[in-house]
């Protein structure tokens, strides 16, 4: 922790609107080189976390720097520029339908950097031997499987050599096979490209086995920070239900509802 | 009771009528952040061409078709009428004005919102719904600018070419059935049109007509695409409100244009 940090979230609060706040005083800071993970329920507040800290989103209160750079204060280019530092794979890859594999990968150099085409073609060759799909090039993104749709897009994230890689649940809906190679490539990118990556994911088992340091957020709140080893070992109740997935703890079971004798009518009989 | 229940439609009333006026300024907002942002699309023109391709020459088999049967029947339904007063020899102009002037750009553009229109909304809202345009943020890529402009110009040059061979092929469909099958003489089908078509009045104007329409069309098309709901049924439903909203504009437009154009005595 004692590198210069690439993220820093101070004090940050956000909501849609101002009555339910979606995030309220997170604290947070990613050092460079580093894998950390957010994590916690669905709804708890975490891909909102992540938008904040690509810059869709404003925070109500506090301060988001990323890569040197407060959020706020940036117009449209300066927000693009910052951005174009990032790469970021989403839930389901987001592979852009109509293109091929070469194309999806080629498409943020095509954008961003006049490049003759020998150069471009190895460049994208380079990154999708990275991801071990090379041989797939030629495909259309109908034609794969929901692992390798998710390397295409990793290694279309990485096209521009990004310092910051964002990751939104990765693991979802992965078999064990292709779960463990994404696992593999996010530590693997990251420590080669020197980049540093946040994970958002509720895969709290599998993540563990990869990142550095945890966040663990519940109702827009941190509730508890650490090593892996020092979150499995969390005395904090919700933290313990959640990672060990127990059907007992502060979590319950039942959604909030009316007294069930009174909803089956067997109040009066 | 009765009050309260006035009251409530009346609110429902209100509520609906200032969302729509708020949509329309929302769309019109769109219109004007895609036109400035059109430098991509005309920059790198082989995007708008893709799109040209996409929306016009795709729609080329049901815009021939279509037009080709339009003038068949015209010449048909003209020449039963035209005969009864001996001017049958006027058939070429009867069917050369109606294309031109109105049937051509709206029957084409009517088509147009079903065919093209409803595909670029398709795509779009597909494309949203997927997270691609949210990708293309990420990478720092301004979608408006790079998915939705090159769209909107490419339909937008596509609509009059369209219009023009639709007009172009009902000519050919009223001369297959007037001269060749009824047997109208063919000098006097092709010369009482070349004589009675004026360039300005009529294909002027209804080249303006099938401009506007474009113009239209694809406005209401890539504005609904890119506002879906991001779910598949949310899609579905901006597909059917542009092929809906669009044919509508088609008509009202109509009729001002040809309001415009065609009365105060300098119609042909």
């Amino acid at each position: 922790m004692q590198q210069k940090p690439i993220v820093e979230i101070s004090h940050v609060s956000f909501g849609y609107e101002p009555a339910r706040p979606v995030l309220r005083e997170i604290d947070l800071t990613i050092p460079k080189g580093s894998v950390v993970g957010i994590m916690g329920q669905s709804g708890c507040g975490k891909t909102t976390l992540l938008r904040v800290i690509m810059g869709a989103l404003l925070p109500t209160r506090g301060e988001a720097r990323v890569l040197g750079q407060a959020t706020a204060g940036l117009d449209r280019d300066s927000l693009y520029g910052m951005r174009r530092k990032m790469g970021m794979l989403f839930q389901f890859g987001a592979l852009f339908t109509g293109l091929s594999v070469y194309e999806n990968v080629a498409f943020p150099l095509r954008e961003h950097v006049e490049l003759p085409d020998e150069l471009l073609h190895d460049l994208v060759m380079m990154k999708l031997q990275a991801v071990g799909l090379r041989g797939a090039a030629h495909l259309m993104p109908t034609e794969l499987s929901g692992g390798m749709a998710r390397r295409v897009a990793l290694a279309r994230s990485i096209a521009l050599d990004p310092q910051l890689i964002l990751y939104d649940e990765p693991f979802t809906g992965l078999d064990p096979i292709s779960f463990g190679v994404i696992v593999r490539l996010i530590r693997e990118l990251n420590d080669s490209l020197g980049a540093t990556s946040v994970i958002v994911t509720h895969d709290v088992q599998e993540a563990l086995g990869v990142v550095d340091y945890v966040y663990f957020m519940a109702a827009g709140r941190v509730i508890a920070q650490g090593t892996p080893a020092e979150i499995r070992a969390s005395p904090e109740p919700f933290v313990n239900q959640f990672v060990n997935g127990k059907l007992e703890g502060p979590v319950p079971f039942h959604y909030p509802a009316p007294d069930y004798a009174g909803d089956l009518e067997l109040a009066e009989a | 009771m009765r009050v309260a229940d006035l009251r409530g439609q009346f609110e429902r009333i209100g509520a609906a009528a200032s969302f729509h006026v708020w949509r329309l300024g929302f769309a019109s907002r769109f219109l004007g952040y895609m036109v400035l942002h059109s430098g991509t699309a005309l920059r790198r023109f082989r995007l708008t061409m893709a799109e040209i391709y996409f929306a016009g020459v795709l729609s080329l088999i049901i815009i021939l078709v279509s037009g080709l049967f339009v003038g068949m029947v015209l010449a048909l339904q003209g020449y039963e009428t035209l005969q009864r007063f001996g001017a049958s020899e006027s058939l070429g102009v009867l069917v050369a004005l109606s294309l031109v002037r109105e049937l051509g750009p709206v029957v084409a553009g009517l088509l147009f919102a079903s065919r093209a229109g409803s595909a670029i909304t398709a795509e779009i809202g597909l494309m949203k719904a997927t997270e691609q345009l949210s990708a293309m943020e990420m990478m720092a890529v301004d979608p408006i600018a790079r998915v939705v402009a090159p769209r909107f110009w490419g339909g937008v040059i596509s609509m009059p070419l369209l219009a023009a061979l639709f007009s172009a092929m009902g000519v050919f469909g009223g001369y297959l059935v007037g001269v060749q099958l009824i047997g109208v003489d063919a000098g006097a089908f092709w010369s009482q049109m070349q004589a009675a078509v004026d360039l300005r009045n009529d294909i002027l104007n209804g080249v303006i007509k099938s401009v506007v329409f474009g113009i239209a069309v694809t406005w209401i098309a890539v504005f609904e695409g890119y506002d879906a709901v991001p779910t598949a049924e949310g899609v579905s439903r901006a597909t059917t409100r542009t092929v809906v909203t669009s044919s509508l504009a088609i008509l009202a437009l109509d009729f001002v244009l040809t309001a415009l154009m065609f009365t105060g005595g300098n119609g042909q």
